[in-house]
């Protein structure tokens, strides 16, 4: 990763391998992460605390889910759609599971093409991984819609446990929240990117701090990370 | 502990240097400024004033409590109103805040030698949004119903119930969004400290080399970046139990008469992520404490710490430990006996690294040239204090003893002791020893001394007889009790002995903030490190320190944080930037 990993200095430095040098790392001066920019190790801890958030939301539907008394809904017969006359259990969830995660692989190579200075590749790719979100999130209000007019609401629904619906909204909408401002900062970036803020050192808007290259990787870190929380929801709630 | 940098052996720099935005007019310099000294200065600000809020609200309690029936005004819905905001806008809204939000920003930067915090504009977003989860919270005293009053646990059911004051009002609602408000606020300055402490130190600042103070600070705002997403969670399905009749929290239900919508939610859910944002929450405020305690000892006896290393493996030691303590709240909520028997054994063992720090303090103390300045009073306080207060926790954390004691006046007493007063008096202690390098003048002496054994003496006088009544069997949380068997005549008149000293402990905070506006313009002056210390931050150009902190070029650290009373160097300490070893072979510094 090093030569993808900006450095404030450019210059690598010697030091050991392994153990050794994690020691000494974190006993020198300056910095615990070499070469790890502020905005990044930012963004790390960041999303360690989102963590714990998912975390919470995940454990909390777990224990709803095992204390009550009313049975659960059958997912696999909730989530599956009507289709050339069959019901396709899951089919709308594998779906968007799928644009998801594609959009994880378009991402990647957006940060890639951004270390490269590829200005248009990177937009391109960064907005291709903009409209995959959106999809995704297109789904997902075409799912809540679905399942409004089947009549489950947050206190209830026809065919069981209250808290299905109630964990079903808070926490997909939690992640689609998550998804829709990772949409929104992808396009902010991506504008960024397009009009060579990053080659010509423009100061941000809000910040009035120069930018670089190294914000579509961060970016990237954001959108990988909701990307894998979306995969435990999936396991937790769709296929448990 | 020899750990000198020879002069000629500093690493180079590894980070170019930070670009700071430069304000360019009142608005930006004062009021939206990215300058971490004055966003500290605006978080203390808000915190004391709220502050204010919550110590009228504890004189109005004990109005009660020493003389029941005698204020009308006084309800009992109005009484667990007082209690509910008392307690929650004193542990996250005050001490939370003032600790991180203040001291944070203020010591962080120039204890480890940064221009700012990392993300100045993120810090300053921080900022802003606690006012206003500051604002919300206050708007509750004008919503209708007033606001909550459910206990500052906010247990559910009870808390979004109609018996409850603010539970079907507007009350519980406007504290919950407050703590959601406070918790993404806090998110964007807690990242600026840790990600200043780890990636922006200066040049030969190694993480051992840092004083406690910002040591405790970081410690602290990791576990709080960890711990707040547990209360944020709580706080969003709550909501949703209020407004969207969801049952995470509310199991099926009768109230006045009527069965509820509500069913198959679990009312010990809640409590199992209160308290896992809890208690890490008490070290949150704990451990910003003990770093700045050891400093201001440190100073003020001449003399190094002892035993730095255990004290920085103690502060790690007990934030992790915090995280696995939490159901020692719930011992009578109901759970499993060995759950108890197991929260019971690692409560214990957090006194382990706790007393490795008291003793540290002491073997500082030992023999040192004990100057009885006011912050050094404070400190000294704190020491007996926290020993008292943790002994009393000693009796809680036992599941047998805890029980029978459970939701007396004991457990206020104890937490009183521990989490209330112990870092209050740090706080006061920290402000007496800042002060000078935030406004370049000394506090008055003697309305510091007034003020601090007003507040010692008097926080003793308030909070050993409450540990009596609570052994009486008086319990928390009650209006009134003047008719009951547990109320005794001894007990009733010590409860009223109670308010009035706390009526004297708070008129003596009016004459600290008398004194902290009067010695802005009257104070003498301090100079630039009038308490001869060692840290960074006593050796700016300026003082106050300028934006960007340290002048042309930022300091480079050639030795740890603690070289007082060194042998043969040519005052008693010898500041951290300062290169050359002293001793039998001394260079010139």
């Amino acid at each position: 990763m090093a030569d993808t990993t900006l450095t404030h200095t450019g210059q690598a430095q010697a030091r050991p391998a392994g153990l050794q040098g994690v020691a000494a790392d974190w006993s020198s001066d300056q910095r615990a992460f070499k070469n790890v920019s502020w905005g990044k190790a930012m963004m790390w801890i960041f999303l360690l605390s989102d963590t714990f958030v998912f975390g919470c939301f995940l454990l909390s539907y777990m224990t709803a889910r095992m204390s009550t008394r009313v049975p659960w809904p059958n997912p696999s017969e909730v989530f599956s759609l009507h289709i050339g006359g069959s019901d396709i259990p899951l089919i709308l969830i594998a779906i968007m599971t799928f644009v998801l995660i594609s959009s994880s692989g378009t991402m990647a190579m957006a940060v890639n093409f951004g270390y490269r200075r590829d200005r248009r590749k990177t937009a391109i790719l960064m907005l291709l991984t903009a409209a995959l979100g959106a999809t995704f999130v297109g789904m997902q209000a075409f799912e809540w819609t679905k399942l409004i007019t089947e009549g489950v609401r947050p206190w209830g629904n026809p065919w069981g446990a209250a808290q299905f619906g109630s964990s079903f909204f808070m926490i997909t909408g939690f992640h689609g929240t998550h998804v829709t401002f990772g949409v929104i900062f992808l396009i902010i970036v991506a504008r960024k990117v397009w009009r060579g803020d990053y080659d010509t050192g423009r100061p941000g808007f809000f910040t009035s701090r120069r930018g670089n290259y190294e914000h579509v990787e961060i970016m990237g870190l954001y959108w990988h990370f909701v990307d894998l929380v979306w995969v435990f929801i999936f396991a937790f709630f769709y296929l448990w | 502990m020899v750990d000198v940098t020879p002069a000629d052996a500093v690493p180079p720099a590894e980070v170019a240097e930070m670009e700071l935005y430069h304000p360019h007019s009142w608005w930006t310099k004062y009021v939206f400024s990215q300058d971490a000294k004055v966003i500290a200065i605006q978080y203390s600000a808000t915190a004391t004033a709220i502050g204010l809020v919550a110590l009228v609200l504890s004189w109005l309690m004990r109005l009660q409590l020493g003389f029941p029936g005698t204020f009308d005004f006084i309800s009992p819905e109005a009484y667990y109103q007082f209690i509910t905001m008392h307690g929650m806008i004193m542990v996250i809204y005050l001490l939370t805040a003032l600790f991180l939000g203040g001291f944070g920003n203020y010591l962080i930067p120039l204890m480890v030698g940064a221009r700012d915090m990392v993300f100045p504009y993120v810090n300053m977003l921080s900022y802003w949004i606690y006012l206003l989860a500051v604002l919300v919270l206050a708007s509750s005293f004008f919503a209708p119903g007033g606001p909550t009053g459910a206990g500052w646990t906010l247990y559910p059911p009870q808390a979004i119930m109609t018996g409850t004051p603010g539970g079907q009002d507007w009350g519980i609602i406007l504290m919950l969004v407050s703590l959601i408000l406070f918790i993404i606020g806090f998110t964007m300055g807690g990242l600026n400290y840790v990600v200043t402490v780890l990636q922006a130190r200066t040049r030969g600042m190694t993480l051992m080399r840092l004083p406690l103070t910002v040591w405790g600070i970081f410690t602290a705002t990791v576990m709080a970046l960890l711990a707040f997403p547990a209360l944020f969670v709580a706080c969003v399905m709550m909501l949703f139990d209020r407004s969207l009749g969801t049952s995470f929290f509310m199991p099926a239900i009768v109230e006045m008469g009527e069965q509820l919508q509500h069913g198959g939610g679990s009312p010990i859910l809640f409590q199992h992520l209160f308290w896992f944002f809890g208690h890490p929450e008490v070290y949150i405020v704990a451990l910003p404490a003990f770093g700045i305690v050891s400093d201001l000892i440190s100073t003020h006896a001449r003399k190094n710490i002892f035993g730095y290393r255990m004290m920085v493996w103690a502060i790690v030691g007990i934030g992790a430990l915090s995280f696995v303590v939490w159901a020692h709240h719930m011992y009578v909520s109901g759970m499993h006996p060995y759950f108890g028997f197991f929260f019971a054994t690692t409560t214990l063992i957090i006194a382990v690294p706790t007393a490795i720090k008291v003793y540290n303090w002491v073997l500082t103390l030992w023999r040192g040239d004990i100057h009885l300045t006011v912050p050094m009073l404070f400190a000294l306080a704190f020491i007996v204090t926290f020993v008292n207060g943790g002994l009393t926790g000693l009796f809680l954390g036992n599941v047998v003893v805890d029980v029978p004691l459970s939701d007396t006046m004991f457990v206020v007493a104890h937490f009183h002791m521990v989490m209330g007063v112990a870092p209050i008096l740090v706080i006061f202690g920290a402000i007496y020893h800042w002060y000078p390098k935030v406004t370049g003048r000394m506090l008055n002496e003697a309305m510091g001394q007034f003020h601090f054994w007003v507040t010692f003496l008097g926080a003793y006088l308030i909070f050993f007889p409450m540990h009596y009544i609570g052994l009486m069997g008086v319990p928390r949380r009650y209006h009134e009790l003047t008719n009951t068997t547990v109320m005794t005549e001894s007990a009733h008149d010590l409860n009223a002995f109670i308010s009035i000293m706390a009526f004297l402990v708070g008129f003596a905070q009016v004459v600290f903030l008398f004194n902290l506006i009067w010695s802005i313009r009257h104070g003498r002056e301090a100079g630039g490190n009038p308490w001869r210390a060692t840290t960074l931050e006593w050796q700016t150009p300026e003082t106050p320190p300028a934006h960007g902190n340290f002048g042309k070029e930022l300091p480079i650290v050639y030795r740890w944080a603690y070289d007082y009373s060194v042998p043969g160097a040519k005052e008693d300490f010898i500041p951290q930037n300062v290169p050359g070893s002293f001793g039998s072979s001394r260079e010139p510094a």
